[in-house]
């Protein structure tokens, strides 16, 4: 039960997406971010902050990544799940259950519910 | 400017990791609310909204960014199949793998072969969407760009 890096993490992501608000009023959706940075620099430049980042932990603290959980056709198959859903439902944990949450939007916390709910009963269903 | 959408990206990839949010079997523990659960990533989305619920707030009193011209909102306002569907499908994915988009990015740059195939097939799930399930306007304006 690690409470406070969680916490601490939380933090850091709320000041990166108030930084990015604030700099280039850009919602920090990191879906939309990645599925846009084709063609804007400005989202290209912070899906390169997030691989530094990972960069960094990769080096240093690579424990952070842990291990995967499924095999890798069950991880090839949720990765189109969630390109195509967050496209669809026009956003992710990110985008709607921080950004979208932090503006008290009713769309977004619609959205949360739902993922949050099908993703329990995911895992319900996998690990029974 | 993109020095500080760059910076912005280091300090929410330092904060997935920080967290456990780029640890899938965490992840998988927070959503197991059945099985042995691990509630401790409740405390990154109460400690990124209290910070953002604050921040998002203080940041859109002002007229506009500071190196740009208006704030960006969000295209769509309804309720719809469209964000249920959407986010049904993404919870799916979330909850089979263990990753959603952030942390998936952030543990491709280690070099782990499902990060790797992860991220690999969500853009490819982005290309579909683009080409099949968006709206024509969308498609407008991605083609334009």
């Amino acid at each position: 039960m690690d409470y406070l890096p969680a916490l601490l993490g939380g933090v850091l992501i709320g000041l990166a997406a108030t930084l990015l608000l604030f700099t280039n009023g850009k919602i920090a959706g990191i879906s939309g971010i990645v599925s846009d940075a084709v063609g804007s620099g400005a989202d290209r430049a912070f899906v390169g902050g997030l691989l530094i980042a990972g960069l960094c932990f990769a080096l240093f603290r690579p424990a952070v990544f842990g291990e995967t959980v499924a095999p890798i056709g069950m991880i090839a198959v949720a990765g189109l799940l969630v390109g195509f859903g967050t496209r669809l439902g026009n956003g992710c944990t990110s985008g709607h259950g921080v950004c979208g949450l932090a503006r008290l939007s009713p769309r977004s916390l619609v959205a949360t519910l739902t993922f949050m709910l099908t993703a329990g009963l995911t895992v319900l269903a996998v690990r029974a | 400017m993109k020095l500080w959408a760059l910076i912005a990206g280091v300090l929410f990839g330092l904060g997935l990791g920080i967290s456990g949010m780029t640890d899938p079997r965490k992840v998988i523990g927070f959503l197991d609310v059945t099985g042995s659960w691990d509630p401790s990533l409740a405390f990154v989305m109460g400690g990124a909204l209290a910070v953002h619920g604050i921040g998002n707030r203080l940041v859109r009193k002002r007229p506009k960014p500071i190196f740009s011209s208006a704030f960006g909102l969000p295209p769509f306002s309804a309720i719809d199949g469209r964000l249920i569907g959407g986010a049904v499908l993404f919870g799916v994915g979330w909850g089979l793998a263990g990753y959603c988009p952030g942390p998936a990015v952030v543990s491709a740059a280690s070099g782990a072969p499902g990060a790797l195939v992860f991220v690999g097939t969500m853009a490819v799930g982005m290309l579909i969407y683009r080409y099949i399930g968006a709206p024509a306007a969308i498609q407008a304006a991605s083609s334009s760009s």
